[in-house]
């Protein structure tokens, strides 16, 4: 679990994230929405430790991330995966090259037994003829399965997505979306993504956070967003017809 | 004051690439690795500058002795001093600044804007470490690249003293024999490790802290080789003055 509690941060005198307060359960998909410029990559990379917040303080099971220190910070990093927008994989290593990393870094596992775990991960996404391949030479949907495999390769507490979906079309877009679903359920993982895209809100929301002008806006799951007076909320997740539409049918068949 | 706080933070860089070293077993191939892009890819490239510089040398050293009471021998020698002292250890590094300088800011700019630096940090990976450090280790056998500019370039001298018709074989070699202090040499091979610490974290710093996209990795390069190329012509003046002066 992971408790947020009044997280600022500014950027030279201006101020990103004006005090979020927020709690991500285990198990569960967490999602962050919000516009362009409402601060939610800024929040991911503090939930990271990649940005120092500037007060509040983030808890991973209870204890103050500014708590720990330099060698707990190093392991609780080794329990959090992360997938970055543009995948983020090493163009120098092959896709099995890319998932072992982790393992060669940080474990004292054989080759055998690191083999062994890379092929299981990467037939956990459904990538097995892709061992051998650059990720110059697979698709973006592809890469972003690698990124997933790397990220969990370490079974780790903690995934974090960012906007994993960009730049994919919506079949494949559904399938990353129900994988990190799926993989979030079976190893009980606290999983954090960060998303623009309704589908995925739809789909896999178990619990939404909405940020607008780096403030938290409106929290709840999937099934509340239909019912929510929230002006902000209505705007942006409603902003198209379909999903306007969805909504009518949802209420009317609620009446 | 930019300036400044730019040196304050490549300081601070240096020392986090000696802080948490990354394993023994991945260290050892990203080394060898860079030993093969670093050193053995610009072998090329120093060999063919430094025996045309050579020659050069030779040449326009002998078409200004018209006088006849200056000994041929003065073509071997001067060939000699110039690349021992100048050419092999300073010239070599300019070259070296634009092309290894160069592949280095890209390719750690190219890690930053598509966040694989972030991917390291968030496993708990010294980045710098991981990336620099095995640079400064590779950039470590620069001398060995120094005394190969070296051979060539007397060799490259050599051959058009001689036929070039400037200088007979003996009095060229005479010449390289004159008056020859060993720590010439020394002091070149400390300036050329000087130099490759230089041209291994100058660019790693302005790929490593450089924002935006693409076309800033271009400029980055482009910076990074102007900044190596003044640290080395800075350096070059400091040490000649301390060790020669």
């Amino acid at each position: 679990m992971i408790e947020v509690i009044d997280l600022k941060k500014s950027f030279n005198g201006t101020e990103v994230l004006k005090g979020i307060s927020t709690v991500f359960e285990k198990g569960k998909t967490n999602l962050i929405i919000g516009q362009s410029g409402s601060g939610k990559t800024v929040f991911m990379k503090c939930l990271l430790g990649l940005i120092t917040p500037s007060s509040g303080s983030i808890r991973y099971e209870g204890r103050d991330y500014a708590e720990f220190s330099l060698e707990e910070k190093r392991d609780l990093r080794q329990e959090m995966g992360m997938v970055f927008q543009g995948s983020a994989l090493f163009d120098s290593k092959t896709v099995e090259g890319n998932v072992m990393f982790p393992l060669e870094m940080f474990t004292k596992q054989s080759q055998e037994e690191m083999q062994e775990r890379v092929d299981f991960v990467l037939k956990r996404v459904n990538l097995v003829d892709a061992h051998t391949k650059y990720p110059a030479e697979i698709s973006g949907g592809m890469q972003k399965r690698v990124a997933i495999a790397r990220a969990i390769v370490m079974k780790p507490k903690y995934l974090f997505c960012d906007e994993p979906n960009s730049g994919l079309d919506p079949k494949t877009a559904i399938l990353i979306d129900n994988l990190i679903q799926e993989i979030t359920e079976e190893y009980q993982i606290t999983t954090v993504v960060n998303t623009h895209d309704m589908n995925s809100v739809m789909e896999i929301g178990e619990k939404i956070v909405f940020l607008k002008d780096g403030l938290k806006e409106w929290e709840g799951s999937s099934k509340d967003i239909f019912k929510t007076d929230n002006k902000a909320v209505s705007n942006f997740v409603y902003s198209s017809e379909l999903f306007k539409k969805v909504r009518q049918m949802y209420l009317e068949e609620r009446a | 004051m930019n300036y400044l706080s730019s040196i304050g933070s490549y300081a601070i860089m240096v020392r986090e690439v000696f802080k948490k070293p990354t394993k023994w077993r991945i260290m050892r191939s990203l080394i060898l690795k860079e030993i093969d892009e670093l050193i053995y890819g610009s072998m090329g490239i120093i060999i063919f500058i430094s025996f045309f510089i050579g020659g050069v040398v030779a040449i326009q050293t002998a078409l200004n002795i018209s006088n006849p009471l200056i000994p041929r021998n003065l073509i071997g020698f001067a060939t000699r001093q110039s690349v021992i002292l100048e050419f092999a250890p300073t010239f070599t590094s300019i070259i070296m600044a634009g092309k290894v300088g160069s592949y280095i800011t890209s390719s750690i700019g190219t890690m930053r804007v598509t966040e694989q630096i972030d991917a390291l940090e968030v496993m708990g990976v010294n980045s710098l470490n991981f990336l620099v450090f095995p640079k400064i280790v590779a950039m470590m056998l620069y001398p060995f690249v120094v005394a190969i500019a070296m051979y060539v370039g007397i060799f490259g001298g050599w051959i058009a003293g001689v036929f070039g018709g400037f200088s007979s074989s003996a009095d060229f070699v005479e010449g390289l024999q004159l008056d020859f202090i060993p720590f010439h040499v020394t002091y070149s091979f400390i300036k050329s490790i000087v130099f490759a610490f230089i041209i291994a974290t100058v660019p790693s710093y302005h790929g490593y802290y450089m924002k935006g996209g693409a076309l800033e990795v271009g400029k980055a390069a482009t910076v990074s080789f102007v900044w190596t190329s003044v640290v080395i012509i800075i350096l070059n003046y400091v040490l000649t003055q301390l060790m020669l002066g």
